[in-house]
């Protein structure tokens, strides 16, 4: 009498039923989208696999150019130009000055370890582009966004996530003047 | 893994003597992390004693995973409605208004919406619920048809629900006296709600002194074949 009731309505494969009851072509196409049941959420079609595929193996290509397009721009564009920073007299020893080389908007830090030694670097880390701030006392630069270190006599990672070494800024004094001559981006 | 076809769950009312065994079992189920997701509701705590154990009722039209927002609540092919899937789950809450049994639980502190699984851990290997294991008047029972027929011969499974015009098949079953379950064969909520509780008078039979003794009772017990 009640064994009707054990019946299962509905094939494990198949769609779900909708609130409304009503069949699966009568359903708005995104219920096709967002499944309820685990199998169909799992499910991925061959097809969408070879869309994932084919697209990602032209994302790949196109990348490539991009890179090669890059380069060729950047050679194109030639050495930067030789630029006054500051004078000697500024900065005594132990202290940094923040200056913009070779564009208006790329931020170097400029420190004068002993009155001889003079260092420059590129201040965006070469982890996440954080400033990172010249420490002479520690004898290290230090980026506060994920506790990286760099040495500051050769700029190379010394401790935290950057793996690679900042960009030196060359520098050549001239008649009491500090002159950026070039940026040496390293990879090691 | 998933849960045998042949079980299914019961919930009998009827037998809850409100305990609490439930809400402490469930707490041991490692699915939930120590949190229980059975609600032990008080008909109506005014008048009567009575109260109902209430588990996931595990629908064929999930409203919890039909308003999900995040597409984070899934059934798995064994017809379990799991809990929220965690990568997605937003914390919303939408699931927890929107249950017509009230099942869902929204944990603000770790941002997740867990609720009843059927002990999927052990569900999924043959083992029952934690709640059906420990209820002492097996109020909660979870085993296959021919059992539960054998065991409550006076009443008849139900699963479907009418919550105003939303009617609801459950894959668990809510057992009825069996003459009211032959002719409504689903509860009308909604219409139970402005029920009250009838007081009655408790009547208990004398039994005369059994003639084989004890030992002769004790294989009348119900639930001597009951395996928990």
């Amino acid at each position: 009498m009640t064994e009707h009731i054990y019946l299962r309505r509905r094939e494990r494969e198949s769609m779900t039923t909708a609130p409304d009851r009503s069949p699966e072509d009568q359903q708005p196409a995104w219920r096709e989208d967002f499944p309820i049941d685990w199998p169909q959420d799992q499910y991925v079609e061959r097809r969408d696999f070879m869309k994932f595929l084919v697209l990602t193996s032209v994302a790949l290509a196109v990348g490539q150019f991009w890179i090669v397009g890059e380069n060729w721009l950047r050679r194109r564009r030639g050495l930067p130009p030789v630029r006054r920073v500051a004078s000697l007299s500024e900065i005594p020893p132990g202290a940094s000055l923040v200056f913009q080389y070779p564009g208006e908007l790329d931020n170097c830090v400029l420190v004068r370890l002993s009155e001889r030694d003079l260092v420059a670097y590129s201040q965006k880390c070469t982890h996440l582009s954080c400033a990172v701030i010249p420490e002479p006392e520690h004898g290290v630069l230090h980026c506060p966004c994920h506790e990286g270190y760099f040495d500051l006599r050769s700029g190379v990672p010394t401790a935290g996530p950057p793996r690679r070494p900042l960009p030196r800024i060359t520098l050549e004094v001239r008649r009491q003047d500090i002159y950026a001559t070039g940026v040496e981006m390293r990879t090691t | 893994m998933a849960k045998p076809d042949n079980f299914y769950f019961f919930i009998d009312p009827n037998r809850c003597i409100g305990c609490q065994s439930c809400l402490h079992a469930c707490t041991e189920c490692d699915t939930h992390r120590g949190e229980s997701m059975i609600h032990l509701e008080y008909v109506d705590r005014a008048a009567s004693v009575q109260t109902v154990p209430v588990v996931c009722m595990h629908c064929e039209q999930p409203t919890c995973a039909e308003v999900c927002p995040a597409d984070a609540i899934k059934r798995t092919a064994d017809g379990i409605v799991q809990s929220a899937r965690k990568p997605r789950c937003i914390a919303c809450g939408n699931c927890v208004v929107a249950c017509p049994f009230g099942v869902p639980e929204l944990y603000e502190d770790r941002k997740i919406m867990m609720k009843c699984d059927m002990c999927y851990d052990r569900t999924s290997v043959g083992k029952k619920p934690m709640c059906a294991t420990v209820c002492p008047s097996q109020a909660l029972f979870f085993g296959t048809k021919e059992e539960i027929e054998q065991l409550r011969p006076l009443s008849a499974p139900v699963n479907q629900f009418q919550f105003g015009a939303q009617t609801i098949t459950t894959q668990v079953y809510m057992m009825a006296p069996r003459a009211v379950a032959t002719r409504a064969p689903y509860v009308d909520v909604t219409a139970a709600m402005s029920d009250h509780a009838t007081s009655r008078a408790v009547t208990l039979k004398v039994i005369p002194a059994a003639t084989g003794g004890a030992t002769e009772r004790l294989s009348d017990d119900p639930f001597a074949g009951v395996e928990v």
